[in-house]
């Protein structure tokens, strides 16, 4: 291969002595590298995979072909969302043929040796990765959580290649796995918030926002964003990695690699100065709706990515009996409804008349049952893709508001 | 002067394979996800320059490749039915598209070669009419057969 140093295990790998399966995956691997410009390999420690949502038969034949050669994953390996929710199967509308080729795929990364986590949230399961590992993964705002909020090291994954670094376990050493190459080159200064905000969340989002559509792939350093919690870094960069191809940010004195401004620009001087006030944030925000305040809703969607037991304890207190005049659902991971069966919580949010949906999406499938209105959501990430995706009108708001409307059966601000 | 009068030029294989075929040339990057509907082979992306143009059966020529990873599972999965491009040009590397035609030809031996042409080489590249691919495992080699339109195939 051009310009590629191999190990003599990857030597022996590509001829084949190490089982087809892993000749397979890293002679992918192998042209991927030559492709991104990697000259060499380094080896992983965790994959997590995006490869069980179902794009057509290639995406089977694809994991039955390693199954079949006998295909294990050489590192511990998590599974992002698939098509169905497998442990609540009633809860899909679409087509009867999807369902199964679906599971079909979900369950042949489980003979593969994958965990069964199926979550676009593997960073608060026990899986989450330790500072500096290398890893591959996956999943676009899992991949800009674990480079910014853990400083774990991993490019923008997708499509059969994270698989195939999971079954060779190494990742070409190229990109954000690179020290030098984690440096910000913007600087994101926070002017002014709008003062009648009463969730850091909003800013989050709309910040997030913000850096994806203006900072393309680069990496931004951002100074006043408000004090936020771990749940809302991970929504800044999901929706960050939605309006943008963002893989990493920094928050100066707030994440792992940015403890000072020097140390998040590695001694650089930012190439762009971006700076955000109040009403830059609000016109973020204004434009996630694509409904007035006062329309009429038929869902709130909530969980995108996956909703962590945090975010359900916030949530709880604004419960009460429900009194809900439309559908509510929450996606989140099976670790997380272990947890709620634990505490009684599933019980209660259930009797409230909370859906609760596992193991995938309801802005991927087709689980929200009734599409004729506009759906509510704090997901910034779900704001920007539902429309597209399952073709609704969408509000976009805090918890409390989600929350409120949910009562109100319309769009309220609180 | 011959009209039918063959230029060779060389490029780098990316992935390997012999095809031959009518070219379509891309006016701006194509993102196979979301842009091609691989039931069709019909470009699907309304905002581009070649919507609603067929992309079955040509020698693909794309200055560079675009938007999200999904996009090699769409490639390969237009590939195995056949509603997918005979080989592709490339001017820039891109692991979507690499990764996209080296699946199909490890899963279904179907070829679909993927080549990286020189700056040079493109303009006249973009003018032929019909492109023919030899990629070995390193080196590749494009015949261009000299447009009988005299206006083209000039650079």
């Amino acid at each position: 291969m051009d310009g590629l140093e191999l190990e003599a295990e990857e030597v022996a790998m590509l001829a084949g002595d190490a089982g087809e399966a892993k000749r397979f995956a890293f002679m992918l691997l192998t042209r991927f590298a030559t492709a991104v410009g990697a000259s060499r390999f380094v080896g992983i420690e965790a994959a997590h995979i995006d490869g069980c949502l179902y794009l057509g038969e290639v995406s089977l034949d694809f994991v039955e072909h390693l199954a079949r050669a006998g295909g294990r994953v050489a590192v511990p390996t998590t599974l992002n969302v698939g098509s169905v929710d497998l442990i609540h199967p009633e809860l899909f509308r679409g087509e009867i043929e999807l369902a199964s080729k679906s599971a079909r795929l979900m369950r042949l990364h489980e003979e593969l040796g994958c965990v069964p986590t199926f979550t676009c949230a593997p960073y608060q399961t026990i899986f989450r990765p330790r500072e500096g590992a290398q890893i591959a993964w996956g999943e676009s705002n899992a991949i800009v959580f674990a480079n910014s909020v853990i400083g774990a090291r991993t490019n923008r994954y997708g499509d059969f290649i994270d698989l195939c670094c999971a079954i060779a376990g190494r990742a070409p050493y190229f990109g954000l796995h690179v020290p030098g190459n984690r440096r910000a080159s913007m600087l994101v200064e926070i002017a002014s918030l709008p003062p009648e905000w009463n969730e850091a969340g909003l800013a989050h989002v709309a910040v997030g926002h913000a850096i994806g559509r203006m900072c393309g792939d680069a990496i931004p350093a951002i100074v006043g964003l408000p004090q936020g919690n771990e749940d809302d870094l991970k929504a800044l960069g999901a929706v960050a990695a939605s309006s943008g191809s963002v893989g990493m940010f920094h928050v100066v004195g707030v994440t792992p690699e940015a403890a000072t401004m020097e140390d998040a620009f590695q001694g650089h001087e930012p190439e762009r100065v971006i700076r955000l006030d109040a009403d830059d944030l609000r016109q973020i925000v204004r434009k996630l709706s694509t409904v007035a305040d006062g329309t009429k809703l038929t869902a709130i969607c909530l969980g995108t990515p996956h909703f962590s037991f945090q975010e359900f304890e916030a949530l709880m207190p604004l419960l009460g009996d429900g009194g809900f005049a439309v559908d509510f659902y929450i996606n989140t991971g099976r670790h997380v409804l272990n947890q709620l069966e634990t505490c009684g919580w599933k019980e209660r949010l259930e009797a409230a008349g909370i859906t609760l949906v596992i193991d995938t999406c309801t802005y991927v499938t087709a689980v929200v049952r009734d599409l004729s209105g506009a759906v509510m959501t704090n997901s910034g990430k779900w704001a920007y893709y539902a429309p597209g995706n399952i073709g609704v009108q969408v509000a976009f708001g805090s918890l409390a508001d989600c929350v409120a409307s949910a009562r109100a059966g319309r769009v309220v601000r609180l | 002067m011959s009209l039918e009068a063959e230029i060779s030029a060389a490029a780098l294989t990316l992935v390997p394979g012999a095809a031959s075929g009518e070219t379509l040339c891309l006016d701006e990057p194509l993102s196979f996800w979301g842009g091609l509907d691989s039931a069709s082979g019909l470009i699907i992306d309304r905002w581009h320059p070649q919507h609603g143009q067929s992309m079955s059966g040509k020698v693909l020529l794309m200055a560079s490749g675009r938007g999200s990873s999904s996009g090699s599972a769409v490639l390969a999965e237009a590939i195995r039915l056949g509603t997918g491009p005979v080989a592709i040009v490339l001017l820039k590397r891109d692991p979507i598209v690499i990764v996209g035609a080296a699946i199909a030809a490890e899963l279904y031996s179907i070829s679909c070669p993927v080549i990286l042409a020189g700056d040079s080489d493109w303009k006249q590249l973009r003018g032929a009419a019909r492109l023919e691919v030899e990629a070995d495992q390193r080196l590749a080699k494009i015949r261009v057969a000299k447009s009988k339109n005299r206006d083209i195939g000039n650079a």
